[in-house]
């Protein structure tokens, strides 16, 4: 027997309803990160796609703007449905996720004035600083040693934290600045 | 619609094509707008938005229709996600049918190695930001570098670090 996983010969393509429930489950299950959740249903449990299929859906949508999990929705419903299977597929992503975030967002308005609330959310915001921290540490790991990228991290730094200067100005010219750079010298 | 409303969605529908690397990478300019020149609220109500968001379940971008609610309320939220996905997620569906023919050309390689310190410089301003507004004391700075560390160190479940947290909060060993 073959990995089902790896040589995975996929079921039947999935209709507009399934997109929907497939990635309302998704939406529903991601505590903490979505994206394993997303592998786990599409490729393991509905067999839409083999794990390489997957990861070239990843690859796209990680490279293209926007959330990477909601692109993953709109690349997979429209490859099996077109417009609407691209629709249905979000729509089932963010609906329980909208739901269930404006629902905590009354209750804390609700009690946002109760010390103890006041003190439980002061110390879950700080804890969520450090989620971040963690992710932006992650992401220069791999920078170590390498002066170039290094600087263009740190004038992107110094541009946006410091000078605030507006994300519409600052993403084009130093993503085209970068780019140019990294491409001349490093290649 | 709101006059408040209406830029949230303009900032919004802006920030969608501008997002790679996801949503934390928008947030200094989320903050910006709406904290210093919109002042829809204080650095420390969106920094607890962005909390909020961060322990419910669903995508990053979450925070993005929290804080369309807390503008503009129900409203807010729907028109808020609609604004944030809609732009992204059209270019997503033309390019994903011609992804195929570019999946190996050079140039997409070279753009992708030169967004790699762009998305890292950002994401390293929205962890200034925040940490700015969460460290009301040495406790919760404690707290942040304890969380840090936890996190580069350990495989520890996102989740029980946050409920963690909260509970130290609640219990008055922090905050």
């Amino acid at each position: 027997m073959a990995d089902p996983t790896v040589t995975a010969t996929p079921g039947t393509p999935p209709g507009v309803v399934d997109l929907f429930t497939g990635f309302f489950m998704v939406g529903v299950r991601g505590f903490g990160g979505v994206l394993p959740w997303a592998r786990r249903t599409i490729v393991e449990e509905r067999k839409w796609l083999t794990a390489t299929e997957f990861g070239e859906v990843l690859g796209l949508c990680q490279f293209l703007p926007g959330g990477n999990i909601m692109n993953v929705a709109i690349a997979v419903g429209a490859r099996f449905r077109g417009v609407a299977g691209a629709v249905a597929a979000i729509l089932g992503l963010m609906v329980a996720p909208v739901a269930i975030v404006i629902a905590l967002g009354a209750v804390y308005d609700q009690y946002a004035d109760h010390p103890v609330v006041r003190r439980a959310f002061a110390a879950l915001a700080a804890a969520a600083s450090a989620f971040v921290l963690t992710a932006s540490l992650k992401i220069a790991a791999p920078l170590r040693g390498r002066w170039l990228p290094i600087g263009l991290t740190c004038v992107t730094f110094v541009a946006t934290a410091v000078f605030r200067v507006p994300l519409p100005v600052a993403m084009p010219l130093l993503a085209v600045l970068s780019i140019l750079v990294l491409w001349r010298f490093e290649a | 619609m709101s006059e408040n409303l209406i830029r949230l969605c303009v900032l919004y529908a802006q920030l969608s094509l501008l997002a790679f690397g996801g949503a934390n990478t928008i947030l200094p300019d989320m903050q910006r707008q709406i904290v210093d020149v919109n002042h829809f609220m204080t650095p420390h109500t969106f920094a607890a938005l962005f909390a909020l968001a961060q322990a419910a379940p669903g995508p990053n971008m979450m925070v993005v229709s929290l804080i369309g609610w807390n503008v503009a309320g129900l409203n807010g939220a729907v028109l808020s996600m609609v604004c944030i996905a809609g732009p992204s997620s059209v270019l997503t569906f033309l390019v994903a049918r011609v992804w195929e023919r570019f999946r190996d050309a050079p140039w997409r390689k070279a753009v992708q190695t030169g967004l790699l310190p762009v998305t890292g410089g950002l994401l390293i301003s929205s962890a200034v930001l925040l940490i700015q507004s969460t460290t009301l004391d040495w406790s919760l700075a404690l707290l942040t570098a304890a969380v840090t560390v936890l996190l580069m160190t350990t495989k520890v479940h996102p989740m029980l670090v946050l409920a963690g947290a909260a509970a130290l909060g609640a219990v008055g060993v922090v905050g």
